[in-house]
């Protein structure tokens, strides 16, 4: 593991780009613990002032301070981001697992599903649970409703490689030495597919915040909890573009294209990386 | 010809698989919610002056109706599935007495046709470009393309939606920003209509493209790259094909294989994309559509939006299926 973060270091430069992007943008969300403000409250400083060096990014019309609602947004917007990425990889870790190793009918009728939710467009149907749930629909629900159908594709990848472990000799032989499919599967496949789990992890949060972001902007999400999507749905509320009060809406999508673009390049060169021929071509060429 | 019959019947199960599922998320949505869409509606006409109590109990038996909330579990599940199967949503609220039929029908040839066109050019030209990337390696065009499509590609579609509309609508105004026709015309085939409805495309259809070049190009640049090493290219090249030939017959016709499972794989994303880019861009289709009925609380027409929509994607997948034997000719023999 240690060496293989090393190479990436060494070799990707994409790893260290993104590292570098993801790394500020950490800086910034944690930065949220020592607010001077109470993430919710309004009205806690003049409104409308342009950046400057009292207010780094200017305040809203709301009266609150741009640098940390963006601080506090892209804390919530990660967790959320992480809490759907934790959730649908067990899910795709279970179907993966069983599905690949299992093979046969089992194989089948799991990709069936495993399909089924890559096609379903999930948007409507997110729209159509905001509809039914309104005011009481929360950050932890839409989470969790995300990771029932952000699994399939990933679900899809972990398969292909156990597919090819089952016909690796050290299964057969774990096998005849007594082991459990459970232990086959935790103890011999899983460290096969950590990696590939890692990157997966980041596109799935990319997919997620994007889809929470998208949520938000429309109203249809919790407004009152400041994510990215929640201040820029306020900054349109309030016609910012128009009234010309630019920052408002700049700073929050920099900082999230910054989270994607980050997250997206980790992703990218870990999965290079992973893929040996590719690994050989970069590693040769740049030594 | 037994094994394309059997590729299909495959196929088709899976639609329907696709549709069942797809519905079923649908009811357990709607109806798994703890707040009575009947009393939320009785209570909101209500809160206006007095009503007598006759008529409320007449509304709420109607309105119970509507939403296909009377009788018990298993009837409202029927009852559920015998609505959409005959595509009668009721009327919409928002839009009384308008069927919601006919308002889905009249913005389904908006999306579809936005849809359809953004994702071929996409999909055209980011495989073409990426082909072209994975095979010349060092060309330095091609390969700060790459990086542009590295940047592009993970921005969610309202972000770069509404960066286009700062662009173009406030910094340099010379596209229309909204609508999906200039509001004057008359909606008749002529060329001055389908001008104009090309003009205001432009937009929503850029945003879509931007985004979609970048997966395809990434894909295939990886692909190509991947195919480049079989013996097949290696002989070929040793042979003296030209390179060009090599490029388009050897290269890219096998690249292009997982590309296709990948764009009926992606549809359902895409069309996510639309539903916002619509939203962003006053487009008269679906996603317009399903959003306004949200703020309106028009319970029919989001109801028959979403199960058009997920009707509409499986249905295109399977179009996209069904296709796919022509470039791999494998399926019609196992």
């Amino acid at each position: 593991m240690v060496v293989f973060l090393r190479d990436l270091l060494r070799y990707r430069a994409e790893f260290r780009i993104g590292l570098v992007l993801v790394a500020i943008v950490l800086v910034l969300s944690m930065l949220a613990s020592f607010s001077p403000y109470p993430p919710d409250s309004v009205y806690v400083v003049p409104p409308d002032l342009p950046p400057s060096s009292t207010y780094w990014f200017g305040t809203t019309s709301r009266g609150q301070d741009v640098f940390w609602q963006v601080s506090f947004a892209i804390r919530n917007t990660l967790l959320f981001g992480g809490t759907v990425a934790l959730v649908s990889r067990l899910l795709a870790l279970a179907v993966g697992l069983i599905s690949g190793y299992k093979g046969g009918w089992i194989d089948r009728a799991l990709m069936s599903v495993n399909d089924t939710f890559i096609v379903i467009p999930l948007l409507p149907i997110l729209v159509l649970f905001y509809f039914v749930m309104r005011d009481r629909i929360s950050w932890l629900m839409l989470a969790l409703i995300m990771a029932c159908f952000g699994w399939a594709y990933d679900a899809r990848l972990i398969r292909s490689v156990v597919m090819s472990l089952r016909h690796r000799e050290f299964t057969q032989t774990s096998l005849f030495s007594g082991m459990s499919t459970w232990q086959i599967l935790t103890e011999e496949h899983l460290p096969y597919v950590v990696p590939i789990l890692f990157s997966t992890t980041m596109n799935n949060m990319v997919w997620s915040i994007g889809l929470e972001v998208t949520l938000a902007v429309l109203g249809f999400t919790d407004i009152n909890t400041p994510t990215i999507g929640g201040m820029i749905y306020w900054a349109n509320q309030h016609t910012a573009m128009v009234a010309g009060i630019w920052w408002w809406i700049a700073f929050p999508t920099i900082a999230v294209i910054m989270a994607f673009i980050g997250l997206f390049l980790l992703a990218v060169s870990v999965n290079a990386h992973i893929d040996p021929r590719s690994r050989l071509w970069s590693t040769g060429e740049a030594s | 010809m037994s094994g394309y019959a059997g590729y299909v019947g495959r196929r088709l199960a899976q639609f329907l698989l696709v549709v069942f599922i797809g519905i079923n998320i649908a009811y357990v949505v709607t109806h798994a919610s703890p707040i009575d869409p009947v009393e939320q509606s009785i209570s909101a006409v209500t809160s206006f002056g007095n009503t007598a109590p006759d008529a409320i109990e007449q509304m709420r038996r109607s309105l119970r109706e509507l939403y296909g909330l009377g009788g018990t579990p298993v009837e409202q599940y029927l009852t559920f599935w015998k609505r959409i199967l005959s595509a009668d949503f009721g009327p919409s609220m928002s839009a009384f007495p308008t069927p919601v039929g006919t308002l889905i029908g009249r913005a389904l040839p908006w999306t579809a046709g936005l849809l359809a066109v953004s994702t071929l050019i996409a999909w055209v030209l980011g495989n073409l470009l990426g082909g072209l990337a994975g095979y010349y390696r060092q060309s330095r065009g091609l390969k700060l393309m790459g990086v542009i499509a590295m940047g592009l590609h993970p921005i969610p579609y309202y972000i770069l939606a509404m960066l286009l509309l700062i662009l173009f609508g406030f910094i340099w105004p010379v596209l229309p920003i909204s609508g999906g026709s200039a509001m004057d015309l008359p909606q008749t085939l002529t060329v001055e209509f389908v001008g104009s409805v090309l003009q205001h495309a432009i937009l929503p259809a850029l945003s879509l493209i931007l985004i979609g070049v970048g997966s395809w190009f990434l894909g295939m640049r990886s692909l190509v790259a991947n195919v480049l090493a079989e013996d097949y290219v290696v002989y070929a090249e040793l042979a003296g094909v030209k390179s060009s030939r090599i490029l388009t017959s050897y290269v890219m016709r096998n690249a292009l294989v997982p590309q296709v499972t990948g764009l009926a794989m992606s549809l359902g994303g895409i069309f996510n994309g639309a539903v916002i880019t619509e939203k962003v861009f006053g487009y008269p289709g679906l996603g317009s559509l399903l959003v306004d009925a949200v703020y309106a609380g028009d319970y029919g027409l989001v109801l028959g939006v979403t199960t058009i929509s997920i009707l509409g994607v499986s249905v295109g997948v399977l179009a996209i299926d069904l296709l796919y034997p022509l470039l791999d000719p494998r399926v019609k023999v196992s």
